[in-house]
């Protein structure tokens, strides 16, 4: 059914149909409103779950980790400062390989404090073990959410899911969402049955210590099950897809206008909506351009991309995050998908765009693509204020 | 002592540690029906060496300071489960994990009321990691980094009062025990599990390699602790005193003397003066004095 909802109610109403035993979150800005709406929700006795208010993101995420454990779906959502004080539980949950889904409200890390969007957070833990998929609109942030249960829970997978969404613009923002119908929810995500439990009738230990002789081989089997998570996405896409109505192609990327595009922006989340304009605009005008959306950034999905861009002769990198001291993270990775291969881009260029929530416009898109040359750059910064610079630097 | 099915033998500890009998005792009087999670320390280290467990019961460890949290999932997802009311849920960890860098998960564990039993192992320093000094490191203790030195007779502050810290919260039950006083330890574990609500209990368990005692001595250093006054054994239910052991004071050099981590203090009568005090205080403010 097709509501005009604000995105953090939507993400509130679709946690609510997957029904987790477990809902543990610690406030922090922009992620606050989905979980009011989910407490809201147990205290109407609208669901079952029991909503254990923390004292902080450290112990949220520890709570899911231990109802997890103990064989019980769960949920918990943050952002920013919340993510990166939660972080080592979060490398602790996929080490002990367990289906937590998670929703990080994409927000700017400090300092300076600043609580609007960019992607900094959830991409500083790309290494920790988690699946993370971005989402470009709310319609896409609700059905991720069961894409990720789906994914996290198959027995091949075992793996915590991220589902990223953009602070402010999609929490916060008012759209046309066709909410997913319960009945259907249950058929394409059945309730939680775990491989293994914490369990009085059937004791066993978790989280054990392993030596040099035991730990190599964990991580190996994590690095081999994010590998074939690439296959399961596009395998869950197809049933998501026929249960829904929905038409999503593989969940890893989104092709727009790349096929004959002599120029293409790679991009992941909310900011698609407005290259994906900028692209249509230009391609009136006669221009080749076009946008490869970036869906799963972990697992990366390189040979798509590979295929997506081999023809391409110029391509622009937008991310929304930087690595301080060297090249950025999504233009790394794309670097690195075209190494030693013998098609390929012969410019990959790499921008750097909306930190701290500075707005991305279509003139902003447009200067990506003006600065797309043969000339390639690296972390060129996008709608700096020379003013500004002159004040910190001097002349 | 028989092999116990929920603590088996074969586990790694020292000879002489105090903490394993204590963590025996504590889940035989539990009982079968219980849910371990535990804090990164000894205990985790020398029971659960991949591929072997020592546990005979639902254990889980996560991290060095969020056990408290961890239980609490726990709980909520047997609550969730229809399961709470047949499953006691333990928290343990050592004094670091309980009183220092997990106190926050802790209090945060007490005040929302889980139906949790925490256990706090304390051995008054961080012993996994070679005897560094802890908020509940006693005072003057030689360890590894409030060494004795020409300007420093060790750690100069005192003991952190978590027991208290954890009665301010006005849950239902809080009590200190030794691994030398087995009964006593058994009867506040099973007291403790039969109370809904949170629970603390923090047990004196000596460290032969910290401690630097014999290793055939570990009872006595636990028993001489309690008797000198320094490690008062007492219960407080819903932040209220509610009674101590009462011994008759032993001077406190006794229980100094047999440790290597109080050596320097021994020719220091104004040290040990010092240390007296500590215990003097103990013995006045829990009125352990036994009435003659």
């Amino acid at each position: 059914m097709k509501e005009f909802v604000e995105g953090s109610h939507a993400i509130a109403e679709i946690i609510k149909a997957t029904s987790p035993g477990v809902i543990s979150a610690y406030p922090i800005t922009p992620q606050t409103h989905i979980v009011e709406d989910l407490a809201q929700m147990v205290a109407n006795g609208e669901i079952k779950s029991q909503f254990v208010n923390v004292e902080s993101e450290h112990s949220a995420a520890s709570v899911v980790l231990g109802a997890s454990a103990t064989g019980v779906r769960v949920y918990t959502a943050t952002s920013s400062q919340g993510l990166f004080y939660m972080q080592e539980v979060v490398f602790n949950i996929a080490g002990m390989r367990l289906p937590v889904v998670m929703t990080c409200a994409n927000r700017a890390v400090s300092a300076p404090i600043n609580i609007w969007n960019d992607q900094q957070d959830s991409i500083s833990l790309r290494d920790a073990g988690w699946v993370q998929i971005y989402a470009e609109n709310n319609q896409e942030a609700v059905d991720f959410h069961l894409i990720a249960y789906r994914l996290a829970e198959d027995k091949r997978v075992m793996l915590p899911v991220m589902v990223c969404m953009d602070g402010f613009i999609l929490t916060h923002g008012m759209e046309m969402v066709d909410m997913p119908e319960q009945e259907k929810v249950n058929k394409f995500l059945p309730g939680y049955n775990p491989l293994y439990k914490l369990d009085t009738a059937n004791p066993i230990s978790m989280g054990l210590l392993a030596d040099p002789d035991y730990y190599m081989e964990t991580r190996f089997a994590i690095q081999e099950t994010m590998k074939s998570s690439i296959d399961y996405l596009s395998e869950i896409s197809v049933e998501f897809n026929s249960v829904f109505g929905r038409d999503y192609k593989d969940l890893l990327v989104e092709e727009y206008h790349t096929k004959d595009a002599e120029k293409v922006i790679v991009a992941m989340g909310s900011v698609c909506g407005t290259i994906k304009e900028v692209v249509d605009q230009q391609r009136a005008k006669g221009k080749k351009v076009g946008l490869l959306r970036l869906i799963s950034y972990r697992p990366f999905p390189y040979a798509r991309v590979y295929e997506a861009l081999k023809d391409v002769p110029k391509v622009a990198v937008l991310d929304k995050a930087v690595s301080l001291g060297a090249y950025a993270p999504i233009a790394v990775e794309l670097k690195a998908a075209f190494y030693g291969k013998k098609k390929g881009p012969k410019v990959i260029s790499s921008f750097v765009a909306g930190l701290g929530g500075r707005d991305i416009t279509l003139e902003s898109i447009d200067e990506v693509f003006r600065r797309l040359t043969v000339k390639e750059v690296n972390s060129d910064f996008i709608d700096l204020k020379p003013e500004l610079l002159k004040e910190e630097y001097g002349e | 002592m028989e092999n116990s099915p929920l603590f088996r033998s074969g586990h790694t500890a020292c000879a002489g540690c105090g903490q394993a009998i204590a963590a025996r005792l504590v889940i035989e009087a539990a009982g079968a029906n219980t849910i371990i999670a535990n804090s990164t320390g000894c205990l985790e280290v020398f029971t659960t060496k991949y591929p072997e467990t020592a546990w005979g019961v639902p254990w889980i460890h996560s991290l060095f300071e969020n056990s408290s949290a961890v239980a609490s999932g726990i709980e909520a997802a047997l609550i969730y489960l229809g399961k709470k009311d047949s499953t006691n849920v333990i928290a343990q960890g050592g004094d670091g994990s309980t009183g220092d860098i997990g106190i926050q998960a802790l209090s945060g564990m007490l005040e929302r009321g889980h139906d949790i039993l925490y256990v706090c192992y304390d051995n008054e320093a961080y012993m996994n990691t070679g005897v560094q000094r802890s908020g509940l490191t006693p005072f003057d203790t030689n360890t590894t980094t409030s060494p004795q030195g020409a300007q420093s007779t060790g750690n100069l502050r005192p003991k952190k009062p978590v027991p208290e810290i954890c009665a301010a919260h006005g849950i239902p039950y809080v009590a200190t025990a030794s691994a030398g006083f087995a009964q006593d330890l058994t009867r506040k574990v099973k007291k403790a599990i039969s109370i809904k609500g949170p629970k603390y209990i923090q047990i004196h368990v000596p460290c032969p390699l910290g401690w630097r005692y014999e290793t055939n001595q570990m009872l006595s250093v636990a028993k001489l602790a309690v008797e000198t006054g320094l490690y008062p054994l007492f219960e407080y239910e819903f932040g209220v005193l509610a009674g101590a052991r009462q011994i008759t004071p032993k001077p406190v050099e006794e229980y100094l003397k047999t440790q290597g981590r109080f050596k320097h203090l021994l020719n220091s009568p104004e040290e040990i003066k010092k240390v007296q005090a500590v215990a003097d205080n103990n013995i006045k403010k829990y009125n352990l004095k036994a009435e003659v």
